[in-house]
This record gives structure tokens, C-alpha cells and sequence, in this order.
């Protein structure tokens, strides 16, 4: 309870901020700049959200009110305090509010939002296509002849197994904790520094040819310009492995992430999915990033994968004593 | 590239001088000419970053046989018999100043490293090779340079290294990439690094270090495409007085020299869980 009342107050005050420094003021913003006169993106960033990705069931409008997200906020704030609460079974895996886990903890841009998606405009994935509902069943079925996910280490997904996470995408999305991200611009490059699997994204801006077709990597190939003041990145040559294969998205994926800094504190990140062969047509989303604080820790989640291999080991012993019973 | 011609023959100097000689000819050359402050173009490598320090951003390369052994060391086979001549360790002359000046349990230690070194190298797991190994591995590696913080992006296990070049700080807590402090001293990069854990090893040859080891490298433009290298290597839990290391790097001068992905993570993931995958379960 008394941990509950703590969370509740850090989150009033974090609101209290937060309005404040919505960015209304687009418009008249002169945005800080380099050197080389491109503007500077650098700093320290957050992109937790309460935003779903899409928009609730029985919501029929682009934004809630001020007062609705704000309730929202607190009343999700609540239940991710609830889910500490000694006891329960919930409890025993993170304690949210002693850990800095939960999001109430973290910088949140207020986003009025009923969706990240904005287009289509009703806030949800485009229809699937015949090819991109054959793909995902051709997974889930390959998937399902491999077995449990405590059978092997790769039955398990990408994030368990330190391989690749929501917060590195791309597109980069956040996850419960930990999304926090450095930008560094050099001229010819922007990296984008990933806390979560110590992932830095490094984007050249210098006009170099794309990678060869052939070449496919998780995290694609990045190459980026600047429209404007506007950071226009495009990424392509993914694996059929990579993290966005989650949401259905093929290999062939083209990504084009927009940043844009709308204030101080805070950065719009706009991305588009072009995918012919999974959906009827592209989609985009919208999340802003909110400044700030570092440092940046190293995140050597590889190296200190204890849970995995308790999984596996778990279950190998639970399989054993099975055996031994008959 | 033209803001080094000016001084291309000076710069030759710290060139040919070659492997030991180079750190000292590149602090002896001119200082480059400031470049101005105009827009940098795409594929135009100026001497000189906005703020006036050597620019050192780019893709470098150690090229080197310490990966296997950072003393001198003659050609042998490899640990792995099944990979023959290809993964064979090639002879090196060393990047050290001497023989390393282990204390006797500590060597003792580091033959047990070598003798046991496919099941104990942290770099067969997938492990961030720490300091100063990333520096020479077989890879190549980026470096990222604004006033603030000079960021190092490793290829092997996407390791990354932020120097703090005006927010210096004690380590908040021990890790295996470490934290380093940097300043300029002229024109050389000094950066600081404590805070390691005893994790890393220097080579693929078992020497090792504990979690109080210290590195300060110095690191200087010594041409247009070179970098010269010094650490000294300071730990006495482990060796009785500090070392040196000292090699050229190389800048990796291809047109669209980049750093592709290596998560390899995949790669290592039957090796480390393996021995716990259901019996039945198919590879």
C-alpha cells in the first residue's frame, strides 16, 4: 500500500512536468544545431509509452483528452505497483516499484494518442495479404514442430535469448523497462546507442551505396539523409529471423524512420512499414521520445544469461523427477 | 583527404618510422592545419573536427597477430584439431614491451588459461572482449567523435565504449567494455579505464587480468589512414609492475568501409545450452 501511495505521488509530479512541456509549440521551436549546421538530435532519450501500438477496442477517435490519458497513466501506474504486491505470484519475478522497473519511474512523453499507428487512420494494421497470412502460418508452424519453448535455447524468443529486443528494432519500440537511448552525431553518421543488449545503431548520413541484397542481418541496413530538419532513415535487407517478424512482418520489410525534434525535450519518432508481401498497404506510427538523463550502462544481458539456462535446466529436472515417478 | 596533403611528407615521417617508432614520430610532427569551419561533404575526411581536435572518426583495423597472442609466439596449431591449417595460430612478433611480469600463482594461472583455453576463452561464448583486446582483434571498429563523448563501436559482439571526454566520472559499477574517462594532451587521445570485472583476457592465449586493472591508452593520428597505439597496463594483483602495449591501427580506407553485423549470439548458443536441450528435441 505504502509502496503503491509512493508510486502514485512520483507519477503525479512526473505528470505535473509532463504537461508543462508538451510540445504545442512546434511551430516557433528553433531546434539547436551542429557544425555542419544539420540539427542536433543529441542527448539522452526515453521512449516508454502507455500507448498500444493499436487502438483499443470500442475507441472511435484519434486522441483522448488531456484528463483521460492522465487517468490512464495513473490508474496503469496502479496495477503495475499491484503486481509487486508481496504475496503474490506476480511478485516473485520483479519487483516494478523497488527496481525501477516500472514505467511511472521512467521519463514518459504525454502522448494524447489512442494509437501509435496513424495511418490508417482507424489506429490498426492494415489487412494481411494472402502471402503474408501463408508466411506467419508457415512460422507458427515451424515453430510449433520445434517443440516447447524450454525444449532448446532457440525455441525460446529473441529477447529471452539476448539476441534482439523491441527497444533495438528497428523500428525501435519500447518495451516495459530499460528504453533508454544515447544519439551521437559525427559528421556522415548518426548512431543511435541502444541500452537495452548494448546496441549501437550506426546510421551513415554521407550518401554511401546500400548493402548488397544478398547481405541480410537482424537489424537490416541503415542508411539515412536529411530532409530538412528532419532525419530520414531507410532500412532494408532484414533476416526472416529478425525481431519484427513478431509482429508479421517479412524480411523484405522496407523501414523509413522520421525523426524530428519538436522541443527541448522532446524528439517525434515517426516510422513507416512498407511490406507489400505481408500487408495490403504501408503503415506508419508515431511515438515521441522524451529527453533524458544518462549515462548509459552496459547492458551485458548475453553474459550474465542466468535465466535461460535455469529454464532449460529447470526443465530438464522437472522431466526427470516426472521419469522417476512412474 | 586534402587537409593532409600539406603536411603528407611530414606525416610520411610518422609512417615509415613504422611499428615502434611510430608514437614517438607522430608526437613530434606539426600540429595538421585547422580545417575550416564549412559544412564537411560527404566522403571528405578533414584533419581537423569542427572543435578543432584531430578528427579520428572512421573505421579502423588492427592488423596484427596478438589476437592470438599479445608476446612473440611462433606459428602453431590451433586449439581445435577439426579446423586444421584454418583456424592454425599464426606466428606473431608481439605488441609488448617485455615478457609480461606476471606474479608466479598469476602465471601459473595464465598456462592453466592456455592449456584449457576452448573451454575458458571468453571470446568463444560471445563474451565483450574488454580492454584493451577489442582494440586488436580481427575486426574492424568505429569511431564516433564530437567535443563530449568519443564512442567506440566494436564488429565482435557489438561491444561499445563511451568516452567521457568532459563528464568524468569514477566507475559507478565494474563492467567488461570498463569506463573510461578521456582528455587531449595536444594531439593524442588519453583515455582512463577502470572498473573492469576479471572477466576478459588480453589474447586467445590466456592472459588475463583481475578486476583491478587499469588502462591508460594514448592514442595519436600518426598519418592520414594510421593510428598509434600505447597502453599501459597497470593491475598488481596480477603482474608485479605495469606493461606497455604498443601497435599501428589501420584505417580501413575502402570507399564504403562500414561495420556489418556480428550478434553472435546464435552463433555460441549450442555450445553454452546445449548440454540442456531435451534429449529428443532435433537441433
Amino acid at each position: 500500500m505504502l509502496r503503491r501511495f509512493v508510486a502514485a505521488t512520483a507519477l503525479g509530479s512526473a505528470i505535473a512536468l509532463l504537461l508543462v512541456s508538451t510540445p504545442t509549440a512546434q511551430s516557433t521551436y528553433k531546434v539547436p544545431r551542429l557544425p555542419d549546421g544539420h540539427p542536433d538530435f543529441q542527448g539522452f532519450w526515453n521512449n516508454t509509452t502507455y500507448t498500444p501500438l493499436e487502438r483499443p477496442k470500442g475507441i472511435d477517435r484519434d486522441f483522448f483528452t488531456r484528463e483521460e490519458v492522465v487517468e490512464q497513466m495513473k490508474r496503469a501506474a496502479a496495477d503495475e505497483s499491484e503486481q509487486t504486491t508481496p504475496g503474490t505470484i506476480a511478485d516473485v519475478h520483479y519487483d516494478f516499484t523497488q527496481f525501477g522497473l516500472d514505467r511511472s519511474q521512467a521519463p514518459v512523453a504525454l502522448n494524447l494518442r489512442t494509437s501509435l499507428i496513424v495511418d490508417p487512420a482507424d489506429g490498426h494494421l492494415p489487412p494481411m495479404t494472402e502471402e503474408g497470412k501463408r508466411l506467419n502460418a508457415a512460422r507458427a508452424e515451424a515453430r510449433k514442430r520445434a517443440g516447447p519453448i524450454t525444449d532448446a535455447a532457440e525455441n525460446q524468443p529473441l529477447s529471452v535469448r539476448c539476441i534482439q529486443m523491441d527497444r533495438d528494432g528497428p523500428p525501435m519500440l519500447a518495451g516495459a523497462y530499460n528504453n533508454n537511448y544515447q544519439i551521437v552525431q559525427s559528421p556522415g553518421t548518426v548512431l543511435i546507442l541502444v541500452e537495452m543488449l548494448h546496441d549501437p545503431r550506426i546510421i551513415p548520413t554521407d550518401g554511401r551505396a546500400p548493402l548488397p541484397n544478398s547481405i541480410r542481418q537482424l537489424e537490416g541496413t541503415s542508411r539515412g539523409r536529411w530532409d530538412g530538419d528532419t532525419l530520414v532513415i531507410e532500412t532494408t535487407n532484414f533476416t526472416d529471423m529478425f525481431m519484427f517478424a513478431a509482429q508479421g512482418a517479412s524480411a523484405d520489410m522496407k523501414l523509413t524512420e522520421r525523426f524530428t525534434r519538436i522541443s527541448d525535450d522532446t524528439l517525434m519518432y515517426r516510422f513507416t512499414v512498407d511490406d507489400p508481401k505481408v500487408w495490403t498497404r504501408p503503415w506508419s506510427a508515431e511515438v515521441p521520445w522524451k529527453k533524458s538523463v544518462g549515462p548509459i550502462f552496459e547492458h551485458a544481458c548475453h553474459e550474465g544469461n542466468y535465466s535461460l539456462a535455469n529454464l532449460l535446466a529447470g526443465a530438464r529436472e522437472d522431466e526427470k523427477r516426472a521419469k522417476a515417478q512412474k | 583527404m586534402q587537409a593532409w596533403l600539406g603536411r603528407a611528407s611530414i606525416a610520411a615521417v610518422g609512417v615509415i618510422a613504422g611499428l615502434a617508432l611510430s608514437f614517438t614520430a607522430a608526437s613530434q610532427t606539426r600540429a595538421p592545419q585547422a580545417a575550416s569551419p564549412q559544412r564537411q561533404t560527404s566522403g571528405v575526411r578533414t584533419a581537423r573536427s569542427a572543435d578543432g581536435k584531430p578528427n579520428l572518426n572512421g573505421v579502423y583495423q588492427a592488423i596484427s597477430e596478438a589476437y592470438w597472442d599479445i608476446e612473440p609466439h611462433g606459428a602453431a596449431a590451433g586449439p581445435v584439431q577439426q579446423l586444421g591449417a584454418s583456424y592454425a595460430m599464426a606466428g606473431g612478433l608481439g605488441i609488448v614491451d617485455g615478457p609480461l611480469p606476471y606474479k608466479p600463482e598469476a602465471l601459473a594461472k595464465k598456462k592453466q588459461n592456455f592449456a584449457n583455453r576452448v573451454t575458458l576463452d571468453p571470446e568463444i561464448k560471445c563474451y565483450l572482449p574488454g580492454v584493451p583486446r577489442a582494440m586488436y582483434m580481427q575486426y574492424p571498429f568505429q569511431i564516433i567523435q564530437t567535443p563530449t563523448y568519443i564512442m567506440m563501436v566494436f564488429t565482435y559482439a557489438r561491444a561499445v565504449r563511451t568516452i567521457y571526454m568532459t563528464d568524468h566520472k569514477e566507475a559507478p559499477a565494474d563492467s567488461w567494455m570498463g569506463w573510461s574517462n578521456g582528455h587531449w594532451e595536444g594531439d593524442t587521445l588519453v583515455i582512463d579505464t577502470t572498473g573492469f570485472n576479471d572477466m576478459t583476457w588480453f589474447d586467445r592465449a590466456g592472459n588475463f587480468h583481475s578486476d583491478q586493472l587499469h588502462v591508460v591508452e594514448r592514442i595519436t593520428a600518426s598519418g592520414a589512414d594510421h593510428l598509434s597505439y600505447e597502453a599501459t597496463i597497470e593491475d598488481p594483483q596480477t603482474f608485479t609492475r605495469p606493461w606497455k602495449i604498443t601497435l599501428p591501427i589501420y584505417r580501413r580506407i575502402e570507399k564504403n568501409a562500414q561495420l556489418l553485423e556480428f550478434n553472435c549470439v546464435p552463433f555460441v548458443e549450442d555450445l553454452i545450452y546445449g548440454h540442456l536441450r531435451k534429449p529428443s528435441s532435433s537441433n
